[in-house]
């Protein structure tokens, strides 16, 4: 009996350990099916675009005739609503992780991190008639100097990012702060510092890797949003240097030609799948990054 | 009295039985009313976002008539249901200008019949801020100033196109390329259809273009005359001079022929294998018998008689296919 029972669980325990596995594996799987699927066209768009006035030029018209497709536009107004996400999350959001995890009482925790949860569950959409009904007549109009600023704005578009991707930095901010070993601060306190340089010596250094993969992540995020950007940024893809005017992102351009229907196999739509894939390379080439920077802080710190 | 736990048989048998219940329930609904009648199926219909809400409004009211009958309206724009249409995808393609012989063509290629019918006219508008107190009327010239392609870049403020206008930048808002509204617009003012500048908002989705005028005092756009009766009083129509003087876009202005050259008729095209379906050919046979109400309710410009007869034409051709 005990000879059974004991080869029954050594079974179950490689039957478990295999069905992980492919679940594990179809992961990889479905991210490879995805590179397939973007690539194909975007290899097919090239073979009709010269690849000199995709990355030369920066009139962006592929739907137009004639068109252009010079992609520089659509991606500097991808980088400008990150830009402004980030100048909006990462003193907001490091500021609540560092508010939560070392100032606040146990009362004023159990009253922010729901709202944050609530405010990272809102869904894009919501966040994209904020930016378009609130945030841009309210107060991108109101206090923008530069310019006049219509119903569309790249600043309105980047706020409400920002405001998207908050939660996010906040809570993978505080988790890294978190995971300070408290000795280190207790260490501090004991050596005769106050709160504040112990947070800004003792606990951000050591927490510094997971802040940067946090603020890493939000980038990622912010670079590929797409319904804000379709509802709050305008369409005229335009490489302009002021951000209270309208501008396009590459999702947004995503966004737009997908409201038309082009013909399948067209450039035009080819074009769509260009652009998913240079939006796939940026985020991959982000996370890249990520990964070095935390790799290389975490080795000084532990 | 101690509340016990149910025990799960029961839990059971009571889910069970609601379920059960539910799905009797489902089925003797669509048993109907007296006035519902024995059609079902669906009908898939893309194209024009000019005429979407035109042709929504009658599936609507079709739909509560024959409630075994879905009908779905998309908006891809004129280009893009053609292509859909042509593909197979569709079974009628909601059309703001006529089919090209490209589109015919590629129908053709996949033995897709197109049957023309006319369905409404629109008065295409044009439409500035409520704040914009200096333009009232425009020729066809100072809006082909304004929108022809050599004016990309360099026609970006409203004293350009009339000394008199003030010094206030332009905000261009407009439709996309695979929309009717663009081609006939582009061919009617620019002279040459698809020709036009491309430094604007375009969009195939009219409410962007009324969101755009809303909010920015230099903001010109141009759309459906249903989208301007729907948003009257939030954005301002400006009167066009084709040439007989300042008119403003009106349904009489459409059917007396005095709103030039923006004046247009709208169409529905279908397919002659959807239109041996009865489902198909009833709820065709049904916007024409309603369309004075229906185009009265969606805000629409009615045929005159002479468009009237050429439709009952096109109806019979239907009926007979």
């Amino acid at each position: 009996m005990p000879r059974g029972g004991m080869r029954r669980r050594l079974v179950a325990e490689k039957v478990i350990k295999g069905a992980l596995a492919l679940m594990a594996g179809a992961t990889v799987v479905v991210s490879v099916l995805i590179v397939l699927a973007l690539f194909r066209p975007a290899i097919a768009f090239f073979q009709d675009v010269d690849i000199a006035e995709f990355f030369g030029s920066v009139d962006w018209k592929p739907l137009f005739k004639p068109a252009h497709f010079g992609v520089w536009s659509i991606v500097i107004g991808s980088l400008w609503v990150a830009a402004i996400a980030m100048v909006v999350a990462i003193p907001l959001g490091l500021g609540a992780a560092f508010y939560l995890s070392e100032y606040a009482s146990s009362r004023a925790r159990t009253i922010i991190k729901p709202i944050l949860e609530v405010l990272a569950g809102i869904p894009t959409v919501v966040f994209g008639f904020f930016a378009l009904n609130f945030v841009n007549p309210n107060l991108v109009k109101k206090l923008w100097p530069v310019g006049d600023v219509g119903t569309y704005s790249v600043l309105a578009a980047g706020l409400v990012t920002g405001i998207m991707i908050l939660p996010t930095v906040a809570s993978l901010a505080e988790d890294a702060m978190n995971s300070v070993p408290s000795a280190l601060r207790e260490g501090a306190f004991a050596l005769g510092s106050n709160k504040r340089e112990v947070s800004t010596s003792v606990v951000f250094p050591a927490a510094l890797s997971g802040i940067v993969a946090a603020i890493v992540l939000a980038a990622s995020r912010a670079i590929g949003e797409t319904t804000i950007a379709v509802l709050a940024a305008g369409s005229k893809a335009q490489l302009s240097f002021n951000p209270g005017e309208e501008g396009q992102t590459m999702a947004g351009f995503i966004g737009f030609a997908g409201i038309g229907d082009q013909p399948t196999g067209s450039v035009g739509y080819q074009s769509i799948f260009a652009v998913g894939a240079l939006l796939f390379v940026f985020t991959l080439v982000l996370n890249i990054i990520s990964i070095r920077v935390v790799r290389k802080f975490r080795e000084v710190y532990d | 009295m101690l509340f016990t736990r149910p025990s799960f048989k029961a839990l059971a048998i009571a889910t069970a039985a609601t379920i059960g219940l539910a799905a009797c329930g489902g089925g003797s609904s669509s048993e109907g009313e007296s006035t519902d009648s024995d059609l079902s199926g669906s009908i898939i219909i893309d194209g024009s976002s000019t005429v979407a809400p035109l042709i929504t409004i009658a599936a609507e009211d079709f739909q509560t008539k024959n409630s075994g009958v879905r009908v779905t309206v998309g908006t891809s724009g004129t280009g893009g249901g053609f292509e859909k249409f042509c593909a197979g995808e569709t079974d009628i393609a909601n059309a703001s200008r006529e089919i090209k012989d490209s589109e015919k063509e590629a129908c053709a290629a996949k033995g897709i019949e197109p049957l023309e019918l006319i369905v409404a006219n629109d008065a295409l508008s044009i439409v500035v801020n409520n704040d914009n107190d200096w333009a009232t009327c425009l020729t066809v010239d100072q809006l082909k100033k304004m929108w022809e392609p050599t004016a990309e870049g360099k026609v970006s403020n409203w004293n350009q196109i009339d000394s008199s206008f003030p010094d206030q930048k332009l905000g261009l808002f407009g439709a996309g390329t695979d929309s009717g509204t663009f081609d006939y617009f582009t061919k009617a003012i620019n002279g040459e259809e698809g020709a036009s500048r491309t430094d604007y908002n375009p969009t195939e989705d009219d409410n962007v273009t009324v969101k755009g005028v809303q909010g920015d005092p230099g903001a010109i756009g141009y759309f459906g005359f249903s989208y301007l009766e729907e948003n009257a009083g939030s954005v301002k129509a400006l009167e066009i001079d084709g040439g007989k003087g300042c008119v403003a876009p009106s349904a009489e202005a459409v059917q007396d022929g005095s709103y030039v050259p923006l004046s247009r008729p709208l169409y529905i095209y279908v397919s002659k294998s959807a239109a041996a379906r009865p489902e198909v050919k009833a709820f065709v046979d049904y916007y024409f018998e309603n369309q004075d109400s229906i185009s009265e309710e969606a805000l629409f410009v009615p045929l005159d008689e002479a468009q009237r007869t050429k439709a009952a034409e096109e109806l019979a051709a239907i009926d007979n296919a």
